[in-house]
């Protein structure tokens, strides 16, 4: 009897609990930051907000416009819109227009001191999209394009979300509610405070251990450049192809230059990124090879912003919760998409269970857990490619076995799709292993790496060395 | 400016009805005509513009596409893969949401086509 009536006081007081951390119509949300995962949060949260009835109200905080050129209006990324997500988007009914894409990429150009070699989408389809996170880098004419971030914050705004042009700066847990105060002294209670401010904000270091039990994500150092080169000598160079180096340079992981309108992005990622690493890639004969006469022409802008290498520890507290890069954020790749997921899943989890701590640890906690225990598998992969780009005679093998691939028509291309999930982000790094393990592909790469490394095959390839396959 | 997807001619064939298929489309740009064949005859069930899908049948159950998607003047059409498409609602089902909405529009619509066609007096039933 006492069981029982214990057991329906925890019922009674979980329900009691439920009701005081629900949104109801006149709700207050502020979502602090308006880049990707701020402008998705608030459209998903609005949606499914009208879908049950619920009016609230939704402020951006977002100093920036990104209309504007440079470092005032961008948000320090590639910009590269992976194939999963544009799938996703396109089944939302979000579509990307042309006046924010700038390039449609329908291929990968795989670069490596033994080679050459080109992976083709499937179908020869433009499902990758390079965009611009601002209106372009420093110095360029203004575009008559949106930028990505643009879009999004105008579709958020679409479906009844307001965008406050202030510098939120610090946020407070009064009784039952989050203050919000900005630069200039203005400051408002909300019902739900929503961190989206990526990891390149104080805000962050500001939310944790104060307000919340949150501890920030770990960070890296990357680099990122934008090239001048004109529409039409990137159609002459680079193409509708996105080009990623895999040379045995110490602590580079992974180098992209990703063609846009007029520029092309460079993108590399690695452990502390600096000065010394930076030279030692543009001094090699493979990223020179990219431009006309071989020679890298002055960047236009350059930037050196920090990326998640770790989850938060929680993102998330009693009417708080970080999404995005704020959060958590997959390793080295699709961070767009992460941001999509992690924003969808706490409005999801606003509007259908609650806004407490425990809410947030049921609905929301468990996709941050999936994308971390990802990201160690993806650790794994990328040691293993770390090996591949230090031992001539494997890199033989993978240029190899690729253009075998590319050349052929066999429906299953193994090492050309281990190669374009792990350069597109489109696959989770759990399924990029469990097809690395397949008989059928440690097969053919062994078979490869007899067959590159026989005495005739060497003498061959290093003769057509650094040419395009 | 730049367009995503593939583009297709003008009354270029998408999919073709018997054929089998793993993903759905969805128009980025311009019309899409969906068809069937009944004897000589050829019935234009669809008429579908930006932002529809269509052959999403295929990512639910493997059968043959049920009927023809043809491009009116140039269209671009972006393909959705199963295996996306599955991992997404796998982990969230709401993705799904919209699909569904549109999907019980078109019974809705098929249902009133069906009735005024029992209804019309040279074909109706008895």
């Amino acid at each position: 009897m006492i069981a029982t009536s214990r057991g329906f006081a925890k019922r009674w007081a979980r329900l009691a609990e439920s009701d005081q951390y629900s949104l109801s119509s006149g709700s207050r949300v502020a979502v602090i930051g308006g880049g990707p995962a701020g402008s998705m949060f608030s459209y998903f949260l609005l949606n499914f907000a009208e879908i049950t009835n619920l009016d609230l109200q939704v402020d951006i905080y977002e100093p920036r416009f990104f209309t504007h050129c440079g470092p005032a209006g961008c948000n320090h990324c590639g910009g590269i819109v992976s194939e999963s997500l544009l799938q996703r988007l396109a089944t939302e009914g979000i579509e990307l227009p042309s006046h924010v894409v700038q390039r449609g990429m329908e291929s990968y150009t795989l670069h490596m001191d033994v080679g050459t070699v080109r992976l083709n989408a499937p179908g020869l389809e433009k499902r990758i999209a390079a965009v611009y996170r601002g209106n372009g880098p420093r110095e360029s004419e203004p575009l008559h394009q949106i930028s990505f971030d643009g879009y999004l914050n105008e579709l958020a705004v679409e479906k009844g979300a307001r965008i406050v042009r202030r510098m939120a700066t610090a946020m407070e847990r009064t009784g039952d509610c989050i203050e919000i105060s900005c630069a200039d002294g203005h400051h408002r209670a909300y019902d739900l405070a929503v961190v989206a401010t990526g990891i390149n904000s104080h805000f962050v270091e500001s939310v944790c251990g104060s307000t919340a039990r949150i501890r920030q994500p770990k960070k890296t150092t990357t680099f990122i450049s934008e090239f001048r080169l004109g529409r039409s000598m990137i159609e002459e160079t680079l193409g509708n192809s996105m080009h990623v180096f895999l040379l045995d340079i110490p602590r580079l992981e992974f180098a992209a230059l990703i063609p846009k309108g007029d520029y092309a992005t460079l993108c590399m990622l690695g452990d502390d990124i600096d000065d010394e690493l930076i030279q030692s890639f543009f001094r090699s004969a493979e990223f020179k090879q990219c431009f006309p006469d071989a020679i890298v022409p002055p960047h236009a802008c350059h930037c050196l912003p920090r990326i998640n290498v770790q989850t938060a520890r929680y993102p998330f507290d009693d009417r708080i919760v970080m999404i995005g890069d704020s959060g958590t954020t997959r390793l080295f790749k699709d961070g767009l998409g992460a941001a999509y997921r992690t924003a969808k899943a706490a409005a999801r989890t606003a509007v259908f269970h609650g806004v407490s701590s425990r809410d947030f640890e049921n609905h929301f906690w468990p996709l941050c857990r999936t994308i971390d225990a990802d990201n160690r598998i993806g650790k794994f992969v990328f040691s293993v490619s770390g090996l591949i780009q230090k031992a001539r005679f494997s890199r033989r093998a993978v240029l190899r076995m690729t253009a075998s691939e590319q050349a052929g028509d066999s429906p299953r291309k193994r090492m050309s799709e281990i190669l374009w999930d792990i350069f597109s982000g489109s696959a989770p790094y759990r399924e990029i292993l469990g097809r690395a393990f397949h008989p059928a592909y440690v097969g053919g790469l062994i078979w490869n790496l007899a067959a590159s490394n026989w005495p005739s095959a060497r003498r061959r390839d290093s003769e057509t060395a650094g040419q395009g396959v | 400016m730049a367009d995503l997807g593939r583009l297709y001619k003008d009354g270029e064939i998408i999919v073709r009805e018997g054929d089998s298929g793993d993903c759905m489309y969805v128009v980025q740009k311009g019309r899409v005509d969906v068809v069937t064949q009944s004897g000589n005859r050829e019935i234009v069930l669809r008429s579908l513009a930006r932002n529809d899908f269509f052959g999403e049948m295929a990512l639910f159950e493997r059968d043959l596409r049920t009927s023809t998607a043809r491009a009116v003047g140039e269209a671009r059409i972006l393909t959705v893969d199963r295996r996306t498409f599955l991992r997404g609602i796998s982990e969230d089902p709401s993705l799904a949401l919209r699909m569904v909405r549109i999907m019980s529009h078109r019974i809705k619509d098929l249902t009133a086509r069906l009735t005024a066609y029992e209804n019309t007096p040279q074909t109706g039933s008895t």
